[in-house]
């Protein structure tokens, strides 16, 4: 009548003691249950990228070839290509980076080298503010001031509706990255008795620089991508618009969305081409940009 | 970084040069630009809507007639869509994004949190129409195949879940919005729970607790009202996305009941028919009820901002 010692120790120890030891498995077994529940919830956001980017790469490839490239778009759904929204997208995000980078990058040097801590404060706030102001009413304040006074729908009211999606992010990496520059370059500026305005210009902004042009390659991915502000103001043309600022445009989120809607599969084809055109553009300047400060935050 | 404060001050001389006014105020010029953008906005939008208002009063908000014929308009479907198909948006993103900015920055280790992290805010910069695009052709039939299919056949008594689905509709541009989300809260939650001092999950360590409890009842509830900021810039984001959603939530003019109801949003309703409206009352209640989107999106913003910051200054209340 020899029970294993284990069995004997098990039932001689006292009742709480028992008690604690299977509520500690069961503590274990939970841990162990939610932290695979999280690495599955991990998981579940990543799913979504990759599908995206999948079928992008694969409709996008099977769409893309010289003629997507190179020539107008044709009578609805016979062939032809989205030069004009490569050019249109080329010109627009040009003419808004041309508005938005002087205010930006000035008014984030505002914030970082002048402003009270209160002024500070306000003009942040204010930026963040600006940047979750959704696009789409973006696009109707840039109807409303400049398309209804021309009666004309023109690519200048849409780089300026892509300019206001753009400071707000370039004011705020400006700021930041102004923020890390080390004191003691500017005292030695100082020190050298050369005034504020240079020491900004010729030793701050230099010592910045990368940061600063991070947040304007940012800006401009975004924009390059924008369609809601677009829809209202430059409204989109199968024409090739080069130099015309008072007239239509197209950029390729408009050609994305209008060839999505119509129920014709050739035009299907073409946007998904394009989608493909326009995710390199942004996902190549994200990740290559990115990708850097990620790695001098891992190192 | 408090310990570089303005450095204006270091200015060496006491009178100061005409060019370094002249430049500080041009900065000036350029940052109270920011502000007057924001009033730019609320003042077009409230100007441009002031004849749809005085016409309409509270009907613009309570009556669901949009009728460009008898040129009467009431946006409560498009109000109620917006709500719902965020909603929905909140109801999938909040669980899955707590949980990964939890896997993030408390099971994860670095070799794996960091390039994981780096491509969920990769999510975030794929444009809203190429979304739309892979929403339409992709995911609407495929929800509608599968999962609609499912809920249609199981729980299809309730009103909520009434068939058919026709693939787009609220539960797909809800599905889309919650994609779209995902980042915003998985990053702004991760960094909130980062910035949890290390004592707190001592404490609970030195207690004997399970890393999952550390996680749960040290490190969730000191964050707490920092993961609540960042669900709410979520829904902020939600309630103005505009491009993905009009591709997919269909176009249904009545009050949504059902989650495979066609609907439109505040944003997708302006977005479809801006363009066609005349330029009379019709324009002038779409600005109106962009207006609304602007004053909910507003609060929502300053809110979410407010929390998290709090987080990210000091100990939670």
């Amino acid at each position: 009548m020899s029970a294993t010692p284990g069995t004997l120790a098990g039932s001689r120890a006292p009742f709480a003691e028992r008690l604690a030891a299977v509520r500690g498995s069961r503590r274990r077994t939970m841990d162990r249950v939610m932290r695979t529940v999280a690495l599955a919830a991990a998981v579940v956001c990543v799913i979504p990228l990759a599908a995206i980017l999948l079928f992008v790469v694969i409709k996008g490839a099977a769409a893309l070839n010289l003629d997507l490239l190179t020539k107008p778009p044709k009578a609805l759904g016979t062939g032809g290509g989205a030069l004009n929204a490569i050019l249109g997208s080329l010109q627009m995000v040009a003419l808004a980076a041309l508005v938005a980078v002087p205010v930006g990058v000035l008014g984030g040097i505002y914030v970082s080298e002048f402003a009270s801590r209160r002024s500070a404060r306000a003009v942040r706030f204010g930026a963040d503010v600006l940047a979750g102001v959704p696009s789409i009413l973006i696009g109707i304040v840039a109807y409303t001031l400049l398309v209804l006074p021309f009666k004309q729908f023109n690519a200048a009211a849409g780089s300026v509706a892509l300019a206001l999606i753009m400071v707000p992010v370039i004011v705020r990496t400006t700021e930041e990255m102004l923020r890390l520059v080390p004191r003691e370059l500017r005292e030695a500026g100082y020190a050298l008795g050369v005034p504020t305005w240079r020491v900004v210009l010729s030793v701050v902004l230099p010592a910045g620089r990368t940061g600063v042009l991070t947040g304007v390659m940012l800006a401009v991915a975004r924009a390059a991508g924008e369609t809601a502000p677009l829809l209202f103001t430059a409204l989109g043309s199968r024409l090739v618009n080069v130099g015309e600022f008072g007239q239509p445009m197209d950029a390729l989120p408009l050609f994305i969305y209008n060839g999505a809607r119509q129920p014709i599969t050739a035009l299907n084809e073409q946007a998904w081409g394009a989608a493909l055109l326009l995710l390199l553009f942004v996902l190549g300047v994200n990740v290559a940009v990115r990708a850097r400060s990620w790695g001098r935050r891992a190192g | 970084m408090t310990t570089l404060a303005p450095t204006g001050r270091l200015r060496g001389r006491t009178t100061p040069r005409r060019a370094d006014v002249v430049f500080r105020s041009g900065t000036r010029v350029f940052g109270g630009a920011v502000i007057a953008t924001l009033g730019v906005v609320a003042a077009v939008l409230v100007v441009s809507s002031v004849p749809a208002w005085t016409r309409f009063g509270v009907d613009l908000i309570t009556q669901t007639t949009w009728d460009p014929v008898r040129d009467v308009y009431g946006a409560l479907p498009f109000i109620v869509g917006t709500l719902y198909a965020s909603a929905i948006a909140l109801l999938l993103a909040t669980p899955i994004g707590i949980l990964t900015a939890i896997f993030l920055s408390e099971f994860a280790p670095r070799r794996v949190a960091i390039p994981l992290s780096f491509t969920i805010e990769l999510l975030a910069a794929i444009p809203s129409v190429v979304i739309g695009l892979w929403g339409v052709f992709v995911l609407s039939p495929f929800l509608r195949d599968t999962v609609d299919a499912w809920l249609v056949a199981t729980l299809g008594w309730l009103p909520f879940f009434r068939g058919p689905s026709y693939g787009v509709g609220l539960g797909a541009a809800g599905v889309i919005l919650a994609i779209m989300i995902l980042p915003t809260i998985v990053s702004i939650s991760r960094e909130v729970l980062s910035s949890v001092p290390n004592s707190q999950r001592e404490a609970m360590f030195g207690l004997g607790a399970t890393r999952w409890e550390v996680a749960i009842k040290a490190v969730l509830p000191y964050a707490r009202s920092g993961v609540i900021g960042a669900v709410i810039l979520g829904l902020g984001r939600a309630l103005g996305e505009t491009m993905a959603v009009t591709m997919v939530i269909g176009n249904g003019q009545d009050i949504p009941v059902s989650v495979f109801d066609q609907a439109q949003t505040i944003a997708s309703k302006i977005a479809v028919t801006f363009n066609e409206a005349s330029g009379g009352l019709q324009t002038q209640s779409l600005v109106a009820i962009g207006l609304i989107l602007l004053v909910m999106t507003l609060l929502l913003n300053v809110a979410a901002r407010l929390l998290v910051s709090r987080v990210q200054q000091g100990p939670a209340q």
